[in-house]
This record gives C-alpha cells, structure tokens and sequence, in this order.
C-alpha cells in the first residue's frame, strides 16, 4: 500500500478534468465556471508539490506559491468584472456578455 | 506507512466528490461550500507530501480570502440560479465526452513519464535535510527567487487597484467631505463683522 507520485497524479488529473466537466456542463453561469478554474489551479498545484516532493525538489512549491498569487488576483479581478456587469445589465448569463461584440 | 495509505486515501475521495460537487450542485451557495470542502483536503494531502507551509497557505489564502470574495459575490448578486441551470441536462454528453477525452490523454502524459539520470541531474535547488519545510522555503524564496517574489507582489498590487477602480462609483447626491475647499477657505468669504449701536440691536 505504498503510496506513489502516480497516486497523486491521478487525484490532480481527476480534479482538473472535473474542472473542465464544470465549465461545460454550467455554460451560463459565470461563477460557477470561475470556481471550475480555481479547481483547475488546485490541480496543477497539487501536481507541483508532488512532483517537488518525490523529485526532492523545492522549485516546485516556490512555483506553487506564485500559481496561488495569480489564482488570488485572478479571483479578485475576475468578481470584479462580475460585479460592474451585473450592476449594468443585471445578469450574468454568459451568452449575454456581448457589448464587445468579440 | 499503513497510516499515511489511509489518510491518502480519506483526503483524496473527498477532494474528489466535493470537486464533483462543486460543479453539479443547484445552489451555488453549496457550490462554495463544497469548494471549500475540496480546499481542506487538497491542503490535507499536501501536508502528506511534507509541505506544510504550502497546506497552510492553501487554507488562509484560498478558504480565507478567494472562497469568502465567492461566497459575497454569489450573496450579494440577486440571480435567478434556476434559469441558469436550463439546458444543464443537454450538455452532459459533450461535457462527458470532452472531460473522458482530457483525462485519457492526462492518464498517457502520467503514465508515459519516466524518471531518468538526465532529469535527476536538472534538479535545481534539491531539499536541504537539515531543515523543515517553511525555513527551507523561506530561504530559497528571498534568495534566488527574490526579483519573482516581488513580481508577484506587484501582480497582487495590481489587481488590488484593478478591483477597486472597477469597482468604485461615486453615487449622485451624497454629501461627502472635500477637504481642499475646507482648506481653502477665506475669512473674507465666510466671515462678517457688524458695528451694532449701543441699544439699538441690529
């Protein structure tokens, strides 16, 4: 029962793929996708630190510590935007979010 | 060792049934929670891995700051979450095709990687032995990764003063303080000085 990078692996390869299942399967609310990327960063974090564990390497948790900076800024930015389209349209339906007719 | 199996085990099903959770439940309220939820035990199987800083600061960061914004924005926000789940059902099978594709192809990059001396040898800053986690970290963090660690202060600075300025709206007609025209102010304007007769009044 000893337990491998691949274990590990695999829980952050779930966790990012359900990540993914989110986005897709909540194609209209904003909020609920954005927790699907901070799901996605936990992934990918948890990839960092054990690649860094198993490998005796600490470059990975430093890595870690600036993907959670960005994921924090991300956030913040991110309801930010949410909260002035919301106080200008009064939705946040994904499909109505075409004033920039992108 | 049995223990560690066990504890593995307990924190990774329930990152992964709270994760599954997060994106399938009605009310985005419990979606937070769940989110939350899956914080907690991804910081568990950190603190498995011997990074107890990083665990730490996945709680304060993550469940203190990034949950609580989510958890106001979906409060704060009056949204009729029952019409946004309309047409939940029909994106399944795509959703099930593409998470099914993705995880395949994770599964092969997994499994296709191999340790070698070559990798062995690219190891740039190996763990000191000598030292537990958070001083190791610290050392290396305000050393070699210093200009880094400023960047990502900046990147923080500057979504600070995104949000804000985003944010912010000065609303019509509410009285508010200006301090330059207090300070501005002339005896001459404000101030008027009567010779009032003895007896008479003004």
């Amino acid at each position: 029962m000893e337990i491998g990078l691949a274990h590990y692996l695999t829980v952050a390869a779930i966790l990012f793929t359900l990540g993914i299942f989110g986005i897709f399967m909540n194609r209209k609310n904003v909020i609920i996708i954005m927790m699907s990327i901070e799901l996605m960063l936990l992934a990918v974090n948890i990839n960092f630190v054990a690649f860094s564990s198993f490998l005796g390497d600490l470059v990975g948790q430093v890595f870690t510590i600036f993907v959670l900076t960005v994921a924090a800024a991300e956030a913040a930015i991110g309801l930010a935007i949410l909260v002035v389209y919301f106080r200008n349209r009064g939705t946040i339906a994904v499909e109505d979010i075409n004033m920039m007719k992108g | 060792m049995v223990v560690q199996a066990l504890a593995f085990y307990l924190f990774a099903i329930i990152a992964v049934i709270s994760a599954a959770m997060v994106v399938t439940v009605r009310n985005p309220v419990h979606s937070v929670l769940f989110l939350i939820l899956t914080f907690f035990n991804a910081a568990g199987l950190f603190v498995l891995l011997g990074a107890e800083f990083l665990a730490m600061l996945l709680v304060v960061v993550y469940v203190g700051a990034i949950a609580v914004l989510f958890m106001f924005v979906v409060m704060m926000l009056d949204i009729n979450f029952v019409e946004m789940r309309e047409g939940f059902l029909s994106y399944l099978p795509i959703g099930v095709l593409v998470a099914a594709v993705l995880f395949v192809e994770l599964a092969f990059v997994g499994g296709g990687w191999v340790m070698t001396d070559a990798k062995m040898a690219a190891i740039a800053q190996p763990v000191p032995a000598d030292m537990n986690n958070i001083n190791a970290l610290g050392m290396l963090l305000y050393t070699d990764y210093a200009y880094i660690f400023q960047a990502a202060g900046l990147v923080l600075l500057t979504a600070m003063i995104g949000a804000i300025v985003l944010t912010l709206r000065h609303r019509k007609g509410v009285r508010r303080q200006n301090i330059s025209q207090q300070v501005q102010r002339q005896r001459a304007e404000t101030l008027e000085i009567k010779k009032v007769p003895v007896g008479r009044g003004i």
